[in-house]
C-alpha cells in the first residue's frame, strides 16, 4: 500500500504547511527576524553613503540564508518532538517522498519570506528592481538549492545532540557557493554589475539538482533508524 | 635455545608502517636539502618558490584525503562495513590538518608577495570554506552517539561535502573574476626546471608517503578505539549485573 | 638585507610550522595507539 512518490511528497508538504498555518512560527517569528536583520544592517553600515544600495543583493541573501537556517530548524523540530518522523515512515510513505515533501514546504515558506523581504529591501534600501526573468530564476534556484541541502542536514542533525548549534556550522559553509551565485546573479539582474549573467543561474541549477538528487538518495539511510 | 628475531611490535606499528616511517624521514631530509639548499630561487617567484614545495604537497594530500573520505562514505552506506567508516573518518582528520597547513603556507606566501596575510584570492578562499566544511564533519564525529548513527550521519556529510568541492571552486573562481578553468594539481608551475621541478615532485612524493603512514596509524587507532569502547561497555554491563540492577 | 631576512622568516615559518604540526600529530597518533593497544586483547590487533 505504498503511495507514489509525488503523492507522498504532497502529503508531507501539506502537513508541514498546515502546521505552519496553525502555529504561525514562520509568519510571527522568522519574518520579523528577517526584517530586523535588514534594519540592523543599516545600523552597521552607513546608509547615507550608498553602501546599502551597493550591497543590497548581498545583504538580502545573507538575511535569507540566516532565516533559512531557522526555517530548517523549525521544520525538523516539529518532527522530532513526538517522534512524528517514525509515524510518517510507518504510514508507508517512502523516504524520497518525505524528503521532497519537506523540500517543497520549505521552498514555499522561503519564497513567501523572500517576497516580503524583497519588498522590505525595495523600501528600506531604495532598490530599483529590474531584470525580472533573471531575478526569478536566481531566486527559485537558490531557494530550491538551500531547501534541498537544508532538508538533508535538518534531518541529519535532528538525530544528534546539540543540533541547534550544529546546523549552521554544517549548513552555512555548504551554502557558500549559493550565497555567492545568488548575490552575483541578483546584482547582474539589477544591472549593478556586468557579467556572464546566466553562468550564475547555471551554477545555481547545478547546485540545486545535485542536492535534490543527493537528498532523494541519502534520505533512506538517514531515516532508516530514527 | 631459540630466539625469535621478530621485533616486538607495540601500538599501531607493523613492518609496513616502519618502512613507510623510515622512508618519510629520509624523504623529509632530502626535501630540506633539495628544497632549501640545492634548488635555486625562481626567476619570477624568487625565494617564495620554496613555500610552494610545502604548499603543493599539503593541498594535494588534503584533496586526496577528502576523496578517500567521500569514497569511504559511499561504500559505508552501501556495505555498512566498519572498515570504510573508520577509514573515511581517519582520512578526513588528516585532510583537515593538511588543509590547515595549506592555508597557513598560503598566508605566509601572501605576506611576502602581497605584503598582507590575507587577500581574497580564489584558491585561499575556497580552501578556507572547505576547511570549515570538514571541521563540521569532525565535530559531528566527536558527538557521542551509537556507532551506526555516527557512521550514517558522517557518511552523509562526507558525500555532501565532496560534491560541494567543485561547485565551491567554480563559484569562488567566478566571484573573483577568474573565468579560466583551474585544476587542483595545476599548481605545480609548468615553467619549473631542473632541481626546482625535482623538488616539487619530491615534496609531493614524500608527503604522499607521510600521508599513507599517518592514515594507516590513524585507522588502527580508530579501530582500537572502537574495540576499547566495546570492552569498556562490556565491563560496565558486567559491573551493573553484579550489582543486581539488571535483575 | 632586511627584505631578505623577512622573506626568509616567512619561508622558514611555513616549513617549520608544517613539519612541527605533522610531527605533533604523528606523535599524538602513535601515543594514542600505544595506550589503546594495552586495553585491547591481541586478537583484535590484526596487523600484528
Amino acid at each position: 500500500m505504498s503511495l507514489s512518490t509525488v503523492a507522498g511528497a504532497r502529503l508531507v508538504a501539506r502537513k508541514d504547511l498546515r502546521i505552519e498555518q496553525h502555529s504561525r512560527v514562520a509568519l510571527a517569528q522568522m519574518l520579523p527576524f528577517g526584517m530586523l536583520v535588514l534594519i540592523l544592517f543599516a545600523f552597521a553600515l552607513d546608509p547615507s553613503r550608498d553602501v546599502l544600495t551597493r550591497a543590497t543583493a548581498g545583504l538580502f541573501w545573507m538575511t535569507v540564508l540566516f532565516t533559512s537556517t531557522l526555517a530548517v530548524q523549525r521544520a525538523f523540530a516539529v518532527e522530532v518532538d513526538d517522534g512524528a518522523l517514525d509515524s510518517i515512515r510507518l504510514s508507508g510513505i517512502s523516504a524520497a517522498s518525505v524528503f521532497l515533501g519537506k523540500v517543497s514546504a520549505l521552498v514555499i515558506q522561503l519564497l513567501v519570506l523572500e517576497a516580503v523581504l524583497a519588498l522590505g529591501v525595495a523600501i528600506l534600501y531604495n532598490t530599483d528592481f529590474g531584470g525580472w526573468a533573471m531575478l526569478v530564476a536566481v531566486t527559485l534556484l537558490s531557494t530550491i538549492g538551500m531547501s534541498a541541502a537544508g532538508a538533508t542536514y535538518g534531518v541529519l542533525v535532528s538525530r544528534l545532540r546539540h543540533s541547534s548549534t550544529l546546523l549552521p556550522l554544517l549548513l552555512l559553509p555548504l551554502l557558500a557557493p549559493v550565497l555567492i551565485a545568488a548575490t552575483k546573479g541578483s546584482e547582474v539582474a539589477l544591472g549593478q554589475e556586468a557579467g556572464q549573467s546566466w553562468s550564475w543561474v547555471a551554477l545555481l541549477a547545478v547546485f540545486a539538482i545535485s542536492y535534490l538528487v543527493l537528498g532523494v538518495v541519502l534520505y533512506r539511510p538517514l531515516l532508516e533508524e530514527t | 635455545m631459540t630466539t625469535t628475531f621478530a621485533p616486538k611490535i607495540i601500538g599501531t606499528s607493523s613492518p609496513a608502517t616502519r618502512i613507510l616511517g623510515v622512508l618519510s624521514i629520509i624523504g623529509l631530509i632530502a626535501l630540506v636539502v633539495f628544497g632549501l639548499v640545492i634548488s635555486p630561487a625562481d626567476f619570477e617567484l624568487g625565494e617564495t618558490i620554496r613555500i610552494l614545495y610545502m604548499h603543493v604537497p599539503t593541498v594535494s594530500v588534503a584533496y586526496l584525503a577528502f576523496i578517500i573520505t567521500g569514497v569511504g562514505s559511499v561504500i559505508y552506506l552501501w556495505k555498512r562495513s566498519e572498515f570504510w567508516d573508520l577509514l573515511a573518518a581517519s582520512a578526513a582528520e588528516i585532510g583537515v590538518l593538511f588543509f590547515g597547513l595549506t592555508i597557513f603556507n598560503g598566508m605566509m606566501w601572501g605576506k611576502i608577495t602581497w605584503g598582507v596575510f590575507w587577500r581574497w584570492e580564489p584558491r585561499l578562499v575556497t580552501t578556507t570554506v572547505l576547511f570549515i566544511t570538514y571541521i563540521g564533519y569532525l565535530v559531528v564525529r566527536s558527538i557521542p552517539t551509537d556507532t551506526r548513527t555516527r557512521g550514517t550521519v558522517s557518511a552523509v556529510i562526507g558525500i555532501m561535502a565532496i560534491v560541494n568541492i567543485p561547485i565551491t571552486h567554480k563559484a569562488v573562481d567566478w566571484w573573483r573574476g577568474l573565468h579560466q578553468s583551474s585544476t587542483i594539481f595545476a599548481t605545480v608551475d609548468p615553467d619549473m626546471r631542473g632541481t626546482q621541478l625535482f623538488s616539487a615532485y619530491l615534496g609531493l612524493t614524500v608527503f604522499l608517503v607521510i600521508f599513507a603512514w599517518l592514515l594507516i596509524h590513524r585507522f588502527r587507532v580508530a579501530w582500537l578505539s572502537e574495540r576499547a569502547r566495546g570492552i569498556g561497555l562490556d565491563e560496565a554491563i558486567a559491573a551493573r549485573r553484579a550489582e543486581g540492577s539488571f535483575s | 638585507m632586511l627584505a631578505i631576512t623577512t622573506v626568509t622568516f616567512y619561508i622558514a615559518a611555513a616549513w617549520i610550522v608544517t613539519f612541527v604540526s605533522v610531527g605533533i600529530y604523528a606523535a599524538w597518533v602513535i601515543k594514542r595507539g600505544r595506550e589503546l593497544s594495552e586495553q585491547v586483547p591481541e586478537e583484535d590487533r590484526r596487523w600484528m
